[in-house]
């Protein structure tokens, strides 16, 4: 990525969309929109002194809302650039109100509240699609309870979890304990401050809250004591809960026995009847990652095959299974259902024995497809291009990696589904199939003359 | 003005020290403007300097100009990491005229700010230590030249199937010259030898017409018949000596493609292999086009002889080839019994999921086996144990056919050994990272793609094919290629010839010359690691940039 950053031959246009294509193969006009980032991308060094203080906290869906950033923020660290963007649906200046607390922060005076949207255009000979994929929402498997469930997560937000950098700094805590967390947190705040109101009261009377609650029940009390009581109502189920909910807390301990599902949203004619080709491989390679955090952990990968069907991956497959805990189970789990504990619990049919079991985990992971890109039919539209009936871009296998309109190439995900390394090697591909394009040959100059 | 021989200004030292304050990254973890007052006062420190953005454009202006203002020879930044900044603040020097390899850079924001944050003393004062020892090393070091060569624009591609070829056609397509080498008398390789693709069209019709456009694109030389015997040189210009039917060829190219492929396993014995009643899907492929196949019931039997503890990898290809050619036989004989005995079906992606849906449409019966009790192939029967029911099943069957991996060339390693580029336990060509240079070497200069890295269908062979030739463009568009000077060299007067460097040397950058019986340093292929210079034991081999008494000088000043 730094690469790409600081490559003379490059220019990197982020935080923007193309909008419109016209022309031909070697004579594309492009009009491209620079959406507006409030921050100048010449002036922003991605020092992030303005993010410190900025008083306004927004869920940070890069680590998938299990933590949160500010309303002027960089995606992630190492983003490229590393332009700090100001989201102007959260920003308490763009929504009307007032702070400006980054543009003082800022020190190389970057900040603009007053940047608009810049269209521009372009005169582009080849163009390379490699808008990518997104991933299926498996709130749509109502078996699955992916919603209502917390310890039901997507291997996307478990890669969160698994990363030094992520929301849990690399444990794998349960989200129901991240939740229980929050709302002790929560609750405390709610205790210091009734505590505070409270002891108000008590040095005014010089009693303590109890004696006087315990001469309120029998009848003795002034009623001007009337509001004091009521705090201190609700004071006492308030530590009541809090003092449960810690004791539950202490009990907490990371997630141990993980389970994976694979073929989530993929080879199900609900869905996507394709294999998403890379979740086999992700599932077995965040199950190794969990053991080398803790080698307690024991993982379950639930499939109909496991698709490890690249260099080495096989051999990794195996290794998974003789060194890391990892047991892989023929079966497609029909449903979840909620356990004790929050523990979810699977059901499946044991095929051998023809039963059907049920198992519970700490943890379950939904292995989800690799579903084409929001905007797909917009972009197609936009570049004059076809898809194919999957949802994907629409190629041929003699030339797999030309779109149906001369000039435009595509690679990735925008392809079909496929792993980095396949990714990479088509990306090349495009950029050949892009040079030639451009470049004049003898032979292209006779079929013109 | 005294210069000396690369035009540096050499009448005394003249160092320049720039202190970052990175907004408040740094400046806000320790004191900037101490430091920097303290660097004034460093040995040849002639001019010092805090920025708030040294990296701005605002602070690259402020070296430049102190450069020419107060001829500045040596140029120090305090500020972050040198993996990120250091190309910048160098080529900034050289634009000032000033030689790069003068320039040195420190790091108090990594080092300094971030590790001792909050304690502000600590941090101020190894900033001052780091600025120190910074300084020190820059009066020490040396004017460099970046070493440069020229490229060939031509291209050697070894092996003429659909990887090989669509290489050749990319790289003509971009007006590079090519000489393709084709071990036997007609290009195509495997390809040749199939039915038709699971799109219906002729296989052998496809690449052989692959093979005509190629054969008639200006800028492509195809020697069929003929082996590589020599390769030697380096990046840009190797030497290469081919065996042609009409003789000896030799010849200058600037990059090198490996493309040769691999070939179906084909073991007497494995489940009862006889090429008659037991074929492998290759000879099902050629019965299928000469139109000699006959059998009404018919079991595949997938990963023969692969995924086991002799070839523990998944060949990718066969699981498609089956489902392909159980299609094929049922669509033509509708009542025929075809029936599928797998591990995991490999349908990745998108189109051979469909073909898996689709073949079960047609009435295809996939069954599961386990590993550890695999079919049994005897009297006309297949016997297996399936592994989801649990049941034993017997199937009568006229022809079986074994799904076998694609395994390596036996000469590949001949190949490899041209090169001397490495193959991983099962022969296949080894590339530089699997997941980030999948067609690269590690050597510069060489590529791999198709079969011949590991087993793919002639889709992903003609996408890899394609893919080298832009990754060759890169290099040989260039007017010359443009390396670091900071190199290895070897004393020649008190090399002892021990050749300790040259086993160290990762990148076969040192010789042993004969005639004077010492090691010399081939710059070109350097890459700066130092590993010769930490294990000469005569001290005789060193790193420019980071020779012992410019590092000594650095330490000398803790
Ligand atoms: C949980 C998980 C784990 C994985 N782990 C691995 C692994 O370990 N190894 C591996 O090989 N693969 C892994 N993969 C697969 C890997 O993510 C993909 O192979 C890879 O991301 C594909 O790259 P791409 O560039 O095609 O698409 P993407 O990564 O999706 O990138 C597409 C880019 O295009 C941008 N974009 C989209 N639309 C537009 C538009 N209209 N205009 C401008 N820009 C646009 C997007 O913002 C995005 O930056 C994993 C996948 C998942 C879900
Ligand atoms: C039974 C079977 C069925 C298949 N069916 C399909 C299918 O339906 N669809 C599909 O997409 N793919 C299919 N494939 C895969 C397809 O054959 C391969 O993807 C393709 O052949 C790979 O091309 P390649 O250029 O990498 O290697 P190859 O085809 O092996 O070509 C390598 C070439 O290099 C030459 N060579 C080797 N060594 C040297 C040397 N030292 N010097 C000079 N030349 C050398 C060889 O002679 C050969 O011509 C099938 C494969 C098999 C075995
Ligand atoms: S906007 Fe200003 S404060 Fe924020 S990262 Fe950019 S330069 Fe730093
Ligand atoms: S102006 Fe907006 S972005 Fe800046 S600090 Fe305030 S809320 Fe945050
Ligand atoms: S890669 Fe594995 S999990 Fe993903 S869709 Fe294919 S078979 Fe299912
Ligand atoms: S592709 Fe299929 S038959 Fe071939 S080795 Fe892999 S799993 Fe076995
Ligand atoms: S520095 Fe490294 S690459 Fe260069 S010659 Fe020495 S060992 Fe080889």
């Amino acid at each position: 990525m730094l690469d790409v950053g600081r490559h003379p031959n490059i220019e990197l246009m982020a935080y923007s969309e193309v909008e419109q294509v016209e022309g031909s193969a070697g004579c594309f006009k492009v009009r491209v929109r620079r959406k507006a980032r409030y921050v100048d991308e010449a002036k922003c060094t991605g020092c992030g002194a303005c993010r410190e203080k900025c008083p306004t906290d927004v869920l940070d869906m890069y680590n998938e809302g299990h933590s949160t950033r500010k309303a002027i923020y960089s995606w992630f660290a190492q983003g490229i650039p590393s332009t700090h963007t100001i989201d102007p649906d959260h920003c308490r200046v763009l929504q009307g109100k007032k702070c400006g607390v980054c543009q003082k922060r800022c020190e190389a005076g970057a900040i603009d509240f007053e940047q608009k949207d810049k269209i521009v255009e372009l005169d582009i000979g080849a163009i390379i699609v490699a808008t990518g994929y997104t991933v299926f929402d498996p709130g749509k498997i109502p078996e699955y309870r992916y919603k209502d469930l917390p310890n039901v997560v997507t291997a996307v937000e478990f890669e969160r979890f698994l990363s030094a950098s992520g929301p849990t700094h690399g444990h794998i805590d349960r989200p129901s304990d991240i939740l229980a967390r929050r709302e002790i947190a929560e609750l405390e705040k709610e205790e210091s401050r009734l505590q505070k109101t409270l002891a108000r009261y008590e040095e005014k009377a010089g009693a303590s809250s109890q004696s006087v609650f315990e001469a309120f029940a029998a009848e003795t009390a002034p009623p001007e004591q009337q509001q004091w009581m009521e705090k201190y109502r609700e004071y006492l189920p308030l530590t009541e809960k809090l003092a449960a909910l810690r004791s539950k807390a202490e009990g907490f301990t990371t997630a141990k026995r993980l389970a994976f599902i694979q073929c989530v949203g993929s080879r199900d004619l609900r869905f996507y009847p394709f294999c998403s080709g890379f979740c086999c491989m992700h599932s077995i390679k965040e199950a190794i990652i969990a053991h080398e955090h803790e080698n307690a952990t024991t993982s379950v990968i639930f499939g109909m095959d496991i698709r490890a069907v690249g260099k080495g991956f096989d051999e990794y497959k195996v290794r998974g299974g003789n060194k890391s805990n990892i047991t892989y189970r023929r079966s497609r789990v029909a449903e979840i259902v909620n356990g004790p504990n929050n523990n979810p619990v699977l059901v499946y049919e044991d095929t051998q024995l023809q039963k059907v079991v049920r198992e519970d985990f700490d943890l379950v992971i939904l292995a989800t497809a690799c579903a084409p890109n929001e905007g797909m039919k917009e972009m197609a539209a936009i570049l004059g291009i076809e898809l194919n009936r999957f949802g994907f871009f629409k190629t041929r296998p003699e030339n797999p990696l030309d779109t149906t309109r001369e000039g435009i190439f595509v690679c990735g995900c925008a392809h079909s589904p496929m792993d980095i390394p396949e990714s990479v090697a088509q990306a090349s591909s495009a950029a050949s199939r892009a040079v030639q394009t451009v470049t004049v040959t003898p032979a292209k100059l006779l079929k013109i003359s | 003005m005294k210069q000396n021989k690369t035009g540096e200004n050499t009448e005394g030292l003249r160092v320049g020290v720039f202190i970052c304050d990175c907004g408040s990254n740094i400046a806000g973890h320790l004191d900037c403007a101490e430091v920097t007052k303290y660097a004034a006062d460093l040995p040849g420190v002639v001019f010092t300097k805090e920025n708030l953005y040294t990296c701005s454009e605002a602070g690259i202006s402020e070296i430049q100009n102190a450069i020419r203002e107060n001829n500045l020879n040596r140029v120090v930044v305090a500020s972050c990491s040198p993996r990120t900044h250091h190309p910048l603040f160098a080529s900034s020097c050289a634009q000032a005229g000033m030689n790069p390899y003068l320039f040195e850079m420190v790091n108090i924001r990594d080092q300094c700010s971030w590790v001792h944050m909050g304690q502000r003393d600590i941090a101020t004062a190894k900033a001052k230590d780091l600025v120190r020892m910074g300084v020190a090393k820059s009066t020490a070091l040396e004017p460099q030249k970046d070493i440069e060569s020229s490229v060939i624009r031509k291209i050697l591609v070894i092996g003429g199937g659909i990887a090989g070829l669509s290489a050749a056609e990319a790289l003509a397509g971009m007006g590079l010259e090519v000489l393709l080498v084709e071990k036997e008398e007609r290009c195509g390789g495997l390809m040749l030898g199939l039915n038709v693709l699971e799109t219906g069209k002729s296989a052998a019709g496809q690449v052989s017409d692959l093979a005509a456009t190629v054969a008639a694109t200006s800028g492509v030389t195809v020697h069929t018949a003929s082996r590589v015997i020599e390769i030697s040189g380096y990046i840009g210009n190797f030497r290469v000596v081919i065996e042609t039917p009409a003789g000896k060829v030799e010849d200058t190219v600037g990059c090198i493609v490996v493309a040769c492929g691999a070939v179906p396993l084909v073991e007497e014995g494995l489940f009862g292999y006889n090429g008659k009643d037991v074929i492998t899907q290759m000879e099902l492929e050629q019965r299928l086009a000469s139109g000699s196949f006959k059998a009404a019931r018919v079991v595949m039997i997938q990963c023969a002889g692969a995924r086991n503890a002799t070839r523990e990898y998944c060949s990718r290809i066969c699981c498609a080839t089956a489902v392909k050619n159980a299609m094929i036989i049922k669509r033509k004989y509708p009542l025929a019994e075809v029936h599928v005995l797998y591990r995991d079906m490999q349908m990745y992606g998108d189109e051979k999921e469909q073909m898996l849906w689709d073949a079960r449409g047609m009435g295809i019966k996939f069954h599961v086996f386990d590993q550890k009790k695999p079919p049994r192939v005897g009297d006309g029967k297949v016997t297996f144990q399936h592994a989801v029911l649990g049941e034993t099943k017997e199937f009568t069957v006229d022809l079986t056919v074994l799904s076998t991996p694609l395994v390596a060339r036996p000469e590949s390693s001949q190949v490899a050994a041209l090169m001397r580029v490495p193959c991983d336990k099962n022969g296949f060509f080894l590339e530089a990272h699997a997941k980030l240079r999948p067609l690269d070497f590690a050597a510069d200069g060489i590529f791999v793609c198709g079969s011949a890295r590991y087993p793919v269908t002639s889709v992903e062979a003609r996408t890899q094919g394609l893919g080298v030739a832009s990754r060759i463009g890169a290099i040989l568009f260039k007017e010359k290629l443009v390396k670091s000077g900071i190199v290895a060299e070897i004393d020649q007067e008190t090399c002892v010839g021990c050749m300790g460097c040259l086993n160290v040397c990762p990148y076969e950058a040192i010789i042993f010359n004969r005639e004077t019986g010492v090691c010399e340093v081939k710059e070109i292929l350097c890459k700066g690691c130092g590993n010769c210079a930490s294990t000469c034991p005569s001290h005789s081999a060193v790193l420019r940039g980071y020779k012992p008494e410019q590092l000594l000088a650095q330490i000398r000043a803790i």
